[in-house]
């Protein structure tokens, strides 16, 4: 057997950037993951604004549609490289992770290969297909977008899902045996959650940032149909979402409760299992005392809201040893980050939702104000909430199978390839704010071509 | 592994394609070229994210069924990929960017970025397969030399014919897409581009051998006895193949020759180091355990059942020019209906929502999941009902 070969010649190694290498991997997901935002819920979004001019033959919905698919195009293409390069790190940081579990969880990657090919490939079509075909095959066209644009982050999170809650696979003298792939990732009872909170998160993100954009135009005034139409389809489906989130929040931190206390237990800063447990709003942990401090306590709340029992007992950071442990202070701030951000959008959102089941649209100046704010605030829970569950997850890679530190790659020169992948980075973050700033600036074609059409059909 | 060398394949000729247009923008600089950029990226925009993916998809292959050897790859060849990987960035960025209407300025940039990136990926890429066929990546976490494990002669043969190759196919495509749209004065300079470039390159790989059995002895063996000789004899044929077809211009069967030649390179070298993978590793040994070689065949055949009449469909409106047509088809004109929204009762929804909530807040197991179901159900439904504005009549007046 050359196994016990391999898995000595593929032994950990001492790596002195193991933070920077953590970091390089952190700041490629933070790039690629309000993409992915866009590649789950746009399409469908998009879809929708089509299928309404399908319905209706109003020249508005088709515009809009098509501006967006514009917009979708160029994010998707943003989306194929920093994916892209995620894999790329993946082997090039993580090497000893991947030859250790690669046939375990590669399966997932593989469908998400498949995926992304047909989403490239129907995008392509129904970009380019605007005007060149048959308006009912063109909407077809667009279908397989909207299915791979789901299937392939379905396939990502049952992998994230998987290295929380490792199943599927048996060790042996450090190497994975009797694999079965399709329990590992999909009769995972880890994944559900995960994939419901992503999704919606998807609508949240997507749907405030695009209508945060067409609420400035509307606090300055441009309050056109094809504004009015945009804003309310963007504003709607992230304002049915936001609320949403809060149910399937409780869900998956009770899903954290019962699989990860200790990952729980950092959210909160908890450090002792205690019965009834407290939860504190506001406070700070400190690393170095190894509490929360300053902050209101409310008694039995934490218990409450973890396990729906005041008096549940709550799993604490001492059940394990402190090299186990995930550095506390920067999870519990992203916890309470996206906790509080998710309250706010929730509340914006049913008094949006009031204003709209009564068939207008809310005055207030500051409700728009709150809504253009809201974009950006929902792109910061989305970052936030994603370092809170993989920080949390730390030190481990594969959760209490293998730690960070066994993972990551002997080669050397990590600060510069993070160096050099930030430059880009910024490069990227710059030209992508420029295309759609671009793509914004196109006037609209109603201006010249719209309204005769409009008089000729009345 | 035959589907990671079909996948290889693949991207090198689609992708070797993709990367050889940009370089011709490069060539093409000054305004009076401008026709040639627009035709190289007019060809290429709608399908260069499908070229790409090949990529995507030796990868996941790769470390699904070849952990162990995937694991090594990387982790010796960390330079060149993180160099192609940063080309692969700029590129997919460049091009995104084109479709941005930039100004004159911008978008010279733009091609310079582009063709640079289109030079540094396949180079790099190329660069690694010289030093995984040349032995200089021992299995191990990080156990080859960092650098002379791709700055050898292999590996700058390798990356150099790669670069070559992509030039080479890039301008015979482009001849036959210039030809097919009509752009006569385009078809002659691509049609040049093509005999010099298949020129150069037929003269590279004639050195070839020399280098690697200075550099490579047991590639070289390989590549000179059984299977892998055979597999040099049809890629040269098809390489000349291909250049007498663009003499005489025609163009059509020129682009699937050269596919040819290109693939029979990489099958060449795939049965020239068989069954050698990394050195003291097999194919064999390397691969996965059965269980996850099953499932994977199982999903890349239920892939490739969707993805093969997609990439046809694909194609097919690319090549047929059905994405060239300018001037829109005029939409059919019809009554603007003012459609009634869907009547279902708001109550109704937030009902179904609620209960949703509920059950999901307090049950478990199953009945949770068809709590988030009704959830999200009554979340679509209350869409579909506020998801629009009203009529401007009813509401601006």
């Amino acid at each position: 057997m050359p196994f016990d070969l391999l898995a000595e010649a593929l032994n950990p190694v001492q790596q002195d950037y193991l933070l920077q290498a953590r970091q390089m991997q952190a700041m490629s997901f933070a790039v690629h993951i309000p993409i992915v935002c866009f590649g789950i819920s746009f399409p469908a979004i998009v879809m929708f604004v089509e299928w309404m001019y399908l319905r209706t033959g109003d020249p508005v919905y088709r515009q809009l549609a098509k501006r967006w698919s514009k917009v979708m195009l160029a994010l998707f293409a943003v989306g194929v490289v920093t994916g892209t390069i995620l894999s790329f790190e993946l082997g090039i940081l993580w090497p000893n992770f991947m030859s250790t579990f690669g046939e375990v969880f590669g399966l997932g990657f593989t469908l998400e290969g498949f995926s992304f090919f047909t989403e490239a490939i129907f995008i392509a079509i129904y970009l380019y297909g605007w005007d060149r075909m048959a308006p009912k095959m063109h909407f077809l066209s667009g279908i397989p977008v909207v299915i791979s644009g789901l299937t392939g982050s379905l396939t990502v999170i049952t992998v994230n899902a998987w290295m929380n809650n490792p199943t599927g696979f048996r060790l042996e003298d450090g190497k994975a045996v009797d694999v079965k792939p399709w329990k590992a990732l999909f009769g995972n009872d880890y994944f559900w959650h995960e994939l419901v909170h992503m999704y919606v998160a998807g609508y949240i993100v997507t749907g405030f940032l695009v209508a945060g954009v067409y609420a400035w135009g509307w606090m300055k005034g441009e309050r056109g149909r094809y504004h009015r139409v945009a804003l309310t389809v963007a504003l709607t489906a992230a304002c049915v979402a936001a609320p949403v989130q809060v149910i399937v929040g409780d869900w998956a931190a009770r899903e954290v409760a019962t699989h990860q206390p200790v990952k729980l237990a950092a959210f909160e800063g908890l450090q002792e299992t205690t019965r009834a447990a407290p939860l504190n709003i506001g406070g700070i942990y400190s690393e170095s005392e190894q509490r929360v401090k300053g902050g209101v306590e409310i008694p039995k709340l934490l218990s409450l809201f973890a396990f729906h029992d005041p008096n549940a007992k709550v799993t604490g950071l001492d059940s394990v040893p402190e090299e186990d442990r995930p550095p506390v202070a920067i999870t519990r701030i992203s916890f309470s980050t996206m906790v509080g951000i998710g309250t706010l959008l929730a509340a914006l959102s049913v008094f949006f939702l009031w204003h709209r089941l009564r068939r207008r649209l809310p005055e207030s100046v500051w409700f728009w104000r709150a809504v253009v704010a809201s974009g950006p605030l929902s792109l910061v829970a989305l970052i936030a909430g994603w370092v809170s569950t993989e920080v949390g997850r730390q030190p481990w890679v594969v959760y209490k199978v293998m730690r960070t530190e066994e993972a990551v790659t002997g080669a050397g020169g990590i600060p510069v390839g993070y160096a050099v992948l930030a430059v880009v980075y910024v490069l990227l973050v710059a030209a992508t704010i420029w295309i759609l700033r671009r793509l914004a600036a196109v006037p609209l074609e109603e201006a010249k071509a719209a309204p005769p059409t409009v008089a000729g059909d009345g | 592994m035959v589907l990671i060398l079909a996948g290889l394949a693949a991207y090198a000729v689609l992708g070797g394609a993709d990367f050889g247009a940009g370089l011709w923008e490069l060539a093409a600089r000054g305004p009076k070229n401008a026709e040639v950029r627009e035709h190289t990226h007019h060809a290429m925009a709608p399908v260069w994210e499908a070229n790409h993916v090949w990529l995507v998809l030796v990868l996941v292959v790769c470390w699904t069924a070849y952990p162990t050897a995937f694991a090594s790859i990387f982790s010796t060849l960390t330079i060149p990929l993180f160099i192609a990987g940063v080309g692969i960035i700029l590129r997919g960025t460049s091009y995104a960017l084109r479709s941005g209407s930039p100004t004159e300025r911008e978008e010279s940039a733009l091609s310079i970025t582009l063709a640079l990136s289109s030079v540094l990926t396949p180079f790099a890429l190329g660069a690694c397969a010289g030093a995984i066929a040349s032995g200089r990546v021992p299995v191990g976490n990080a156990g080859g030399d960092p650098w002379s494990s791709w700055l050898n002669p292999t590996s700058l043969l390798v990356g150099m014919l790669a670069v070559l190759a992509a030039a080479f196919v890039a301008a015979v495509y482009l001849a036959g897409d210039a030809k097919r749209a009509g752009l006569t004065d385009l078809v002659l300079p691509f049609r040049k581009r093509a005999l010099v470039s298949g020129a150069v390159l037929g003269a590279a790989t004639i050195a070839g051998p020399l280098v690697l059995h200075e550099d490579a002895r047991p590639l070289f063996d390989g590549l000179s006895s059984g299977a892998g000789l055979a597999a040099g004899f049809v890629s040269g044929a098809a390489g000349v193949l291909t250049l007498l077809l663009v003499y005489r211009e025609r163009y059509e069967p020129a682009r699937y020759v050269s596919g040819i030649a290109i693939a029979a390179i990489i099958a060449g070298w795939g049965l020239a180091q068989d069954p050698i993978f990394l050195p003291g590793l097999t194919v064999e040994e390397a691969a996965a355990g059965d269980s996850t070689l099953v499932a994977m065949a199982i999903s890349v055949a239920i892939g490739m059942l969707i993805l093969v009449p997609s990439l046809w469909l694909l194609f097919r409106l690319q090549l047929s020019g059905r994405f060239d047509e300018e001037g829109e088809k005029p939409e059919p004109e019809r009554e603007i209906s003012r459609a009634e929204r869907p009547s279902i009762p708001p109550a109704a929804v937030a009902a179904l929502a609620g209960i949703g909530a509920a059950v999901t807040f307090f049950a478990e197991g199953w009945l949770r999941g068809a709590g988030v179901a009704a959830m999200l159900a009554g979340a679509s439904l209350g869409f579909l009902l506020l998801g629009t504005p009203e009529e401007e009549g009813r509401e601006e007046s």
